[in-house]
């Protein structure tokens, strides 16, 4: 049996076994440690890939080298209007230690654009309907020098409401229209610097999402869309990345866009937090101490000084990859880099999926996991990873591991207090809080002001986050939130609630079956499960 | 159903105040040692003006507006293109104009409910665009002021039961219309609409708008 059990398919892939250790699991702000039954699935991320020893060199060969243009200093001259965008602060995940590599490429590309005389550049952050960054959160991403320079009159984020500030491109062949930030559209050269995250992000997503409106993004952030996306990590196979590439096309023929695109690997923690990625089978004694201590630690501390505390530690991410040129071109070598980081290849759905929820995600950073970003990590991202065919079969269990606490951040979130408290009780169905809601909130003066003026995400981005859990939602069978510290935001967001992991696998096993296959995603990863 | 966005004026769509303009009036006297006078007694007056603020608006009122007493209606006319122009036009929030205009745009009529006196405030409301407006008015007796306003005085509760009227007679859906004010002491006209939201809000106000899961805007 033992033997059986500890077959090696992939170093990514263990399996429970009767002597094997507890596993350390994510909940909200919490790690907590779960005997998981014996047999369970557990994954792992993958070993991180080796970054790239000199990324000043790398990004310099790019510029120099870039796939179906000229080279970027090639296609500069003096006098000429340049806008630079960037992606914003929801990736990496958590914000990286600096300097950030949007720093480093930056630097590299004003150096140029200096030597060749260009000084009518502006810096623009691609935020689209998501919330504009503070002063300090810009001046992080790209160093004091830069932000000095350029800060606020030549370096800001896109503003998706300022009607003066955007532009109609045109529409694509299938009537979708796209409204563009004005500055970008009327340079005579958009620089385009990404960091290339998940499989989902970066290509046309860049310039046709991060710099548009609402009326442009509503279009592919719909629940149509995402049901017809299997999954949309898997960009061959999403609905969501065709509506975008069609827009893109649109982008190329009006915009004379230079891409630059990072990949990086997945070295989310080192030093005192690495043992998080790491099998627990074989953690040594100062892991296991250097575990204990964070937990003696943390459960000392209140919910807001754990946040902080886990909000304030840097992502050690290292680049892999730095290509330049057309946008898909460019794409198609960073996702391959990105899949040979991700992909964990997989034989057989499981009945039972097991997920902590970590206080991590795109939508929270330096903020609240309220319950609508819970749902879209478990049935969104989480569900999400995987490439061919879902991990967990058709009707099978989600079991999610988080408090689903009844918290909003009212800064960063207001819309999203109005749709839990307001709509979730008349309807969940993602068809019917589009049609009757999505436009109400979107063009709620009170959202609108917040977004522009504060740092708030758009009124109509808790649809957005509704609708990305809409194939999860399809899929699976039930959700369970383990750990759930109270019965209504389970109960509101339709699922059921079980006090801990144990009895969320009893519960489970009740529908699935005593011989259920059990999977675990070892949180934090980021990980996609390549199904045979 | 149509629906109307109503605001407060002063710290809600500017940053001055009834004293601002009170104290426009005190600098503009006939006379320097009459307009020393009168500034150097509002100055005084202020920490006064604070508590009874702070403890009631309508004691506030009563006080406040006795300041007045003794001004010519002409001359009170004749200033307020001036008090716009210098005082009240720089202090409007960048925030205001655009939650106006995103408000016009989604088609709400737009309706100040205002404390103000209303010859002060008619030259911004014309510079906003705003026809439907609700001010306080001084009582003038010969064409000079008594310090007492003409009832119904608006404050507080009288600003919700006035907004009330006014949907009614104009048709206007409460439930679908919006409210703005800064100030805890216009809690009923929130409590009165279907989207409330606190803008630019005292401490107090603030604190409510979060118990409530009002949004709470910034318009500075």
């Amino acid at each position: 049996m033992s033997l059986q059990l500890r077959r090696k398919t992939h170093e990514s892939v263990v399996y429970i076994d009767s002597d094997s250790a507890p596993r350390i699991m994510p909940s909200g702000e919490d790690f907590i440690l779960e005997d998981l039954p014996i047999g369970t699935r557990v994954l792992y991320p993958n070993p991180p890939i080796k970054g790239l020893p000199n990324r000043e060199a790398a990004i310099r060969y790019a510029l120099n080298h870039p796939h179906e243009t000229e080279p970027l200093y090639a296609q500069l001259y003096p006098g000429m209007k340049v806008t630079i965008a960037i992606d914003d602060i929801s990736l990496p995940l958590p914000p990286m230690a600096t300097p950030d590599i949007r720093q480093t490429v930056l630097e590299i590309v004003l150096d140029l654009l200096a030597a060749n005389g260009v000084d009518d550049v502006h810096i623009i952050i691609a935020n689209s309907l998501h919330r504009k960054l503070t002063g300090w959160e810009m001046k992080r991403m790209v160093g004091q020098k830069i932000f000095d320079e350029f800060y606020p009159d030549r370096y800001y984020n896109h503003d998706a409401e300022w009607e003066d500030g955007m532009t109609v491109l045109g529409e694509t062949r299938h009537k979708e229209p796209l409204r563009l930030n004005r500055r970008c559209v009327e340079s005579d050269l958009l620089i385009y610097c990404n960091i290339n995250f998940v499989p989902m992000d970066g290509g046309h997503k860049s310039v046709a999402v991060g710099l548009c409106d609402y009326e442009s993004l509503r279009v592919h952030h719909e629940p149509q869309t995402i049901r017809d996306s299997d999954s949309y990590m898997d960009p061959a196979r999403s609905e969501l990345n065709h509506k975008v590439e069609r827009l893109g096309k649109l982008v190329d023929e009006h915009m004379n866009v230079f891409h630059i695109e990072t990949a990086i690997n997945n070295r989310m923690y080192k030093g005192d937090m690495d043992f998080l990625l790491k099998n627990e089978d074989n953690f040594s004694a100062f892991d296991r101490m250097k575990f204990e201590a964070m937990r003696y630690t943390m459960g000392k501390l209140p919910r807001a000084a754990r946040r902080k505390l886990l909000h304030s530690r840097p992502s050690q991410y290292e680049l892999t990859a730095c290509h330049a040129g057309k946008t898909e071109a460019v794409h198609k070598k960073i996702i391959e880099k990105n899949f040979q980081q991700y992909l964990i290849p997989l034989k057989g759905q499981c009945d039972i999926l097991i997920t902590g929820i970590p206080d991590i995600s795109p939508y929270n950073v330096y903020s609240i996991l309220n319950p609508l970003l819970v749902q879209v990590m478990a049935l969104g991202y989480h569900f999400n990873f995987y490439r061919n065919r879902p991990l967990l079969k058709k009707g099978g269990v989600l079991i999610l591991q988080h408090p689903c606490y009844d918290e909003f951040d009212h800064a960063q979130h207001p819309s999203y207090i109005e749709f839990f408290n307001r709509l979730l009780p008349e309807t969940r169905d993602a068809f019917t809080l589009r049609e009757k809601y999505e436009r109400e909130f979107a063009n709620n003066p009170s959202y609108v002001e917040m977004y522009r003026r504060g740092n708030a995400y758009h009124g109509a981005h808790p649809f957005f986050m509704w609708y990305w859990g809409e194939n999860g939602r399809q899929h699976v069978g039930k959700v369970i939130a383990a750990g759930a510290e109270n019965a209504h935001v389970p109960a509101m967001l339709g699922w059921e609630r079980a006090d801990n992991l144990t009895e969320a696998i009893a519960m489970a096993r009740s529908y699935m079956g005593r011989s259920a296959e059990i999977t675990m995603l070892h949180q934090p990863m980021i990980g996609i499960a390549d199904m045979e | 159903m149509a629906a109307a966005a109503f605001y407060d004026l002063e710290g809600t769509l500017v940053k001055t105040n009834l004293v601002h303009t009170l104290g426009f009036y005190a600098r503009n006297q006939q006379g320097i040692f009459r307009s020393l006078k009168k500034s150097a007694a509002t100055m005084m007056s202020l920490p006064l003006f604070a508590v009874t603020d702070a403890y009631s608006r309508k004691v506030f009122n009563d006080l406040f507006f006795k300041r007045y007493k003794g001004e010519t209606e002409d001359r009170l006319r004749f200033f307020a293109e001036e008090l716009f122009q210098n005082i009240l036009k720089p202090a409007i929030y960048p925030g205001a104009i655009e939650l106006i205009d995103k408000s016009r745009r989604l088609g709400l009529r737009q309706v100040v409910v205002t404390g103000a006196l209303d010859f002060s405030v008619k030259p911004l409301m014309d510079f906003l665009g705003i026809k439907d407006y609700a001010a306080n008015h001084l009582e003038f007796v010969n064409g000079v002021a008594t310090g007492r306003l003409l009832p119904p005085v608006l404050a507080a509760a009288t600003k919700a039961s006035w907004i009330r009227t006014f949907a009614e007679r104009e048709g206007l859906s409460l439930s679908d219309s919006y409210a703005y004010t800064d100030s805890m002491s216009d809690l009923p006209m929130l409590s009165v609409v279907g989207h409330p939201a606190a803008a630019n809000p005292d401490m107090r106000l603030r604190q409510t708008a979060l118990h409530h899961d009002w949004p709470i805007l910034d318009l500075r």
